[in-house]
């Protein structure tokens, strides 16, 4: 019964609020969405914090990503038990970066008298979500070896079963414990994403890569009206 | 060509007083609200100083502005590359304690105060954390050259001097000072616009305002380290970036900025000047030495039928046209040449001019008391107590000849006035200055006359407001004043 509240129900609820309440807030209120960051109170510890939190999440995110998508060719690389211990450590260090990074950023918070003004309570969640993610993730790396090796075979199916709408639990539901919390957890951020600052994963602003340097923006486009011939053919307005 | 008008200013140094009554005028209006308490949108420092943020001018430590490489422009902090990998943290953003640390007054317990043997204090409170705080610095410390050692001798602006000016800067009979009000500069090539990944800044056609839109801006904070003037604020408490707005609805209503409006010493003059966007990057990439000369290229005269005739077709109105010719800008700027643009070396081509302040002569103190005859009534250029070499990196990217010129022709105007109203000076003398810097009497009474006697109207030209491109714009500022904050539909809880 909890097996289909924490892998059926809270999956499926995390996505739908997640894709309908993003486009709501992006689409209402854009204001808030915004990385909130606190830089400006505090820079030298988010400094180390953000970096290790950020590098280690975003390279675990695609590591997940490319497990999910090319099982098979995860399983072909671990063949070899050498590049397996390699895929292996450079996880658990991406890992332990975003473990280390995530408490100092806790630290960071509890010891500035200035960011107990900038923390609200979903900022609270956030830490609580993050911090059981980075724990549960890195004990099951250590208790429960070679994830990379039987992700393809337990997880792989069952994340494919929920994306076609027939969830299958057979193979997950057999898991240990933590490895089911590390699972609905996940989607438990997921279902965060519109209410809190996790709404910046989705506007990371890759358009500035070719956008030109100056953005100027006409509120009317006077020329357009001075120049169109729509209305009267071969007469301009001669009136702006 | 592809003409466009700009909103430009012309701030008048000899006149300003350093009263801050624009700094309390624009704080009034736009930043007295959480997160924001600390943003002087309109700052007035005393030079030589350090400035509000502390050393802002100091861009081996910011990184502000443009650098040219080869005949190419890139942002001085970061690339787009570099922008993306420390998006994480911006290494050379200010933080608040670059700033100061906003406060308020226990003012309750000056009537609450138990009865005692002494007077109840107010004690400063942040208006950050809540909680008592010794104030350890403010946005005017060293107003009137107060803490000099720790202010003053560490103007960023002295590179370039030499040791016994330097020296002479400081010593008590001959220290001297003036005021610099400082606003957005609503530039051409702004970089703070360049810098926004998420591009929430954007400059408004139809008038240069530069703004950002606050629904589009995602706190990726690089705009405040990439502007070079630091006039582009975080506000911590919404996770949005905030800055001078030109006042557009006031402009856009016919009135003036909040911050020119309210000047004491009538010293800021507002028009428009018609720029060739077509040339910003030609310009802006220019040798340092000729940036001034360059950017005064790039304003075209509103007086050539040729430039208004591709105006229209640029679609610039009619009344931006007319408002274009009586433009007091324009005059100071490029028909008199007396104003200078401050720090064109940052290649942002901004908009805000100023005229540069004439300071005392040095007066002889060689025979133990105050020596200050001479032999023309105020001194020359050259005995200014402030070096040239000093207001040169202020306003001419180190050009002392520039400022040298600017400088003679404001002489030039007292000498004329001087003759004129008092008649005490010999003509000759009059005749040598007009010829030393081709002023002719009636330019220079002209000069004169919108320096000392100016009307709202002639110190102020606003073309007229355009409803259909305003209203898009104005949408309820005044009744979300106070309560939300500017452009704020929302409240700005964090969320």
């Amino acid at each position: 019964m909890s097996d289909i509240f924490l892998l059926i129900a809270l999956p499926y609820t995390a996505l739908i609020v997640m894709l309908v309440g993003s486009v709501y807030v992006y689409g209402t209120q854009a204001y808030k969405v915004t990385s909130l960051s606190t830089q400006f109170l505090e820079s030298r510890d988010l400094f180390f914090g953000g970096l290790f939190m950020h590098w280690g999440i975003v390279a675990l995110f695609f590591g997940h990503l490319i497990a999910f998508l090319f099982p098979a060719s995860v399983i072909a690389w671990n063949g070899n038990p050498v590049r397996l211990i390699i895929l292996e450590a450079a996880a658990l260090i991406f890992g332990i970066s975003f473990f280390v990074g995530v408490v100092i950023l806790i630290f960071r918070r509890l010891r500035n008298k200035r960011l107990h003004r900038a923390t609200t309570d979903m900022d609270i969640a956030v830490f609580v979500v993050l911090l059981t993610q980075a724990v549960t993730g890195i004990w099951i790396a250590l208790t429960y070896r070679w994830g990379s090796a039987w992700f393809a075979s337990v997880l792989t199916p069952y994340i494919r079963s929920l994306f076609l709408m027939n969830p299958d639990l057979a193979a997950v539901s057999a898991m240990p414990l933590i490895i089911k919390i590390h699972i609905s957890t996940a989607f438990l951020l997921i279902g965060m994403i519109p209410f809190s600052r996790f709404m910046h994963f989705l506007v990371f602003p890759v358009k500035y890569f070719w956008r030109p340097f100056q953005v100027v923006i006409w509120n009317r486009d006077r020329k357009l009206m001075r120049n169109s011939t729509a209305v009267t053919p071969e007469v301009k307005s001669r009136n702006n | 060509m592809d003409i466009r008008s700009q909103i430009a200013m012309v701030f008048h140094l000899d006149k300003c007083i350093g009263c801050h009554t624009c700094s309390i005028a624009c704080k009034n209006i736009w930043t007295d609200r959480k997160g924001a308490e600390y943003m002087w949108w309109n700052n007035v420092e005393t030079k030589p100083g350090t400035g509000y943020p502390n050393k802002w001018e100091d861009q081996s430590v910011y990184k502000g502005g443009w650098a040219k490489s080869d005949d190419e422009l890139r942002l001085k902090g970061m690339d787009r590359k570099s922008t993306m990998a420390n998006i994480f943290h911006n290494p050379y953003m200010p933080v608040m304690d670059d700033y100061y640390e906003p406060w308020t007054y226990d003012y309750a317990n000056l009537f609450e105060a138990p009865a005692g043997d002494d007077q109840p204090t107010a004690r400063p409170i942040s208006l950050v954390t809540g909680e008592p705080i010794d104030i350890k610095t403010g946005p005017n410390w060293d107003d009137d050259l107060g803490g000099s050692p720790d202010y003053a001798r560490q103007d960023v602006n002295m590179h370039d001097l030499t040791p016994a000016e330097k020296e002479a800067m400081f010593q008590l009979e001959r220290m001297t000072m003036f005021y610099l009000p400082r606003i957005c500069n609503h530039c051409l090539n702004a970089a703070c616009v360049a810098a926004c990944p998420s591009g929430a800044i954007y400059k408004r056609g139809e008038d240069g305002i530069v703004l950002i839109n606050q629904n589009k801006c995602r706190s990726w904070r690089m705009c405040v380290s990439a502007c070079p003037y630091k006039k582009s604020y975080y506000n911590w408490n919404n996770g949005k970036s905030e800055k001078c707005l030109l006042c557009y609805p006031r402009l856009e209503s016919g009135q003036a900025p909040a911050c020119m409006h309210t000047c004491v010493g009538r010293i800021r003059y507002l028009g428009v000047l018609l720029y060739d966007a077509d040339r910003i990057k030609e310009i802006a990439t220019c040798e340092e030495k000729d940036l001034v000369a360059k950017q005064m290229e790039i304003y075209l005269d509103p007086f050539d039928e040729n430039v208004r005739q591709a105006a229209r077709e640029n679609g610039v109105a009619e009344s931006t046209l007319d408002s274009a010719r009586k433009s007091p800008v324009w005059k100071f700027v490029k028909e008199w040449g007396i104003a200078l643009p401050l720090h064109p070396e940052y290649r942002t081509l901004p908009n805000l001019f100023y005229v540069p302040p004439l300071l005392p002569a040095i007066a002889d103190t060689s025979t133990g008391s105050y020596e200050t005859t001479s032999a023309s009534l105020w001194g020359g250029i050259e005995s200014s107590r402030v070096p040239m070499q000093y207001m040169a990196n202020l306003f001419t990217a180190g050009d002392t000849e520039k400022i040298r010129e600017v400088l003679k022709k404001l002489m030039a105007v007292r000498i004329h006035r001087r003759g004129v109203t008092v008649g005490d000076l010999h003509e000759d003398e009059c005749k040598q200055a007009f010829a030393e810097t081709g002023l002719t009497a009636d330019v220079a009474d002209a000069i004169f006359r919108l320096t000392s006697l100016p009307k709202f109207g002639e110190r102020f030209v606003i073309p007229a407001a355009h409803r259909e491109e305003a209203t898009e714009l104005l949408e309820n500022t005044a009744d979300i004043k106070g309560n939300t904050g500017f452009g704020t539909l929302n409240t700005p809880q964090r969320i």
